[in-house]
């Protein structure tokens, strides 16, 4: 039951700071790409200032998980570069076009846009035709 | 307060707390990752049946289910009530340009009404962008392993060199489209 509010109530956090920063709207994520203005730079620039801040003291600390007491996951990625830069440029290609990454996708369908089910089922697809596809893929 | 939190909230604020949002979920023994959620989605419609990578106990990560749940609902809190109908402050520049396209509602809307419109998601073209579009949300957030908050703020931040390729990527294909793409389609 606590856990179940922990991790809702830190969507809805996120959900809100999402909308509220405008990070969900196509029309900055257009303007983020004509490098006409810092806004996302800014967020996501400042985002990850402190995201290495916090990772940081969260290793050298050898903190236990608030919840069960467990040791932390920071899950390391793969070595390779090919999943990278192919995977990181077909997203690339989608967030251009929808202007919107997964986050902002459910974050907009609260927020009321219906029309945004069509790009989440279609991400839905992509996601399953990866999953059917990956053995052929260079990783 | 209300009125406080219903302006356009800064970068030097959104950032941070999205910062904040990583500390939470790690410190909690998760992890920080959106994409995830449409393989979970994937594997409780049954593709596991299909795909081992679908096939996986995915009720373990309904942690990660109850946070995408909680940013809709953050999302429809956001706009019913936090928000001020100010206009958007975007470049001048960006408003000026997306208007010739025909996108009259640049920096007065949050999203555009000529894509998301009630009225405009089901013209032939539009629909071929939202939905080309979303598959390869899904397709190359998957194939490279996170989207912006997997790569972009949690792997960035622990310093992997993959997610910073990831990251070049994601403006490779970002941009080609925004400038090479989006011209002929708006």
């Amino acid at each position: 039951m606590i856990r179940t509010i922990v991790f809702f109530g830190i969507g809805i956090f996120f959900g809100i700071t999402l909308f509220k920063s405008e990070a969900a709207s196509w029309f900055r994520i257009y303007e983020m790409f004509q490098f006409q203005s810092f806004h996302m730079y800014g967020i996501i620039g400042s985002a990850l200032l402190f995201g290495m801040l916090f990772t940081f003291l969260l290793k050298r600390s050898n903190a236990k998980s608030l919840l069960d007491g467990k040791p932390l996951v920071i899950p390391d990625k793969d070595k390779s570069w090919k999943r990278y830069l192919y995977g990181g440029t077909l997203f690339g290609i989608g967030w251009a076009l929808t202007g919107a990454c997964p986050g902002p996708l459910f974050v907009l369908l609260g927020a009321g846009f219906i029309p945004v089910l069509v790009v989440i089922a279609a991400a839905l697809i992509g996601t399953y035709a990866y999953g059917a596809l990956r053995s052929k893929l260079p990783h | 307060m209300i009125a406080f939190l219903s302006q356009e909230w800064p970068w030097y604020i959104s950032g941070p707390l999205i910062a904040i949002v990583l500390l939470m979920l790690l410190w909690t023994g998760k992890t920080f990752g959106m994409s995830s959620n449409l393989r979970t989605l994937c594997s409780a419609l049954g593709a596991g049946r299909q795909h081992s990578f679908f096939d996986f106990d995915w009720k373990n990560q309904r942690w990660n289910l109850l946070v995408i749940l909680g940013a809709t609902v953050g999302g429809f809190l956001a706009a019913q009530y936090l928000t001020d109908g100010a206009p958007m402050s975007l470049n001048p520049k960006t408003i000026a340009q997306l208007q010739a396209f025909g996108i009259e509602d640049a920096g007065t809307a949050f999203l555009p009404d000529a894509l998301f419109g009630m009225e405009h998601w089901t013209d032939p073209k539009i629909l071929g962008m939202l939905v080309f579009g979303g598959f390869f949300v899904g397709f190359g957030t998957r194939y490279a392993g996170g989207c912006t908050s997997g790569h972009a703020i949690t792997g960035l931040s622990n310093l992997q060199r993959g997610s910073l390729i990831a990251v070049i990527g994601f403006f490779i294909g970002g941009l080609f489209v925004n400038h090479f793409i989006l011209p002929f389609l708006l």
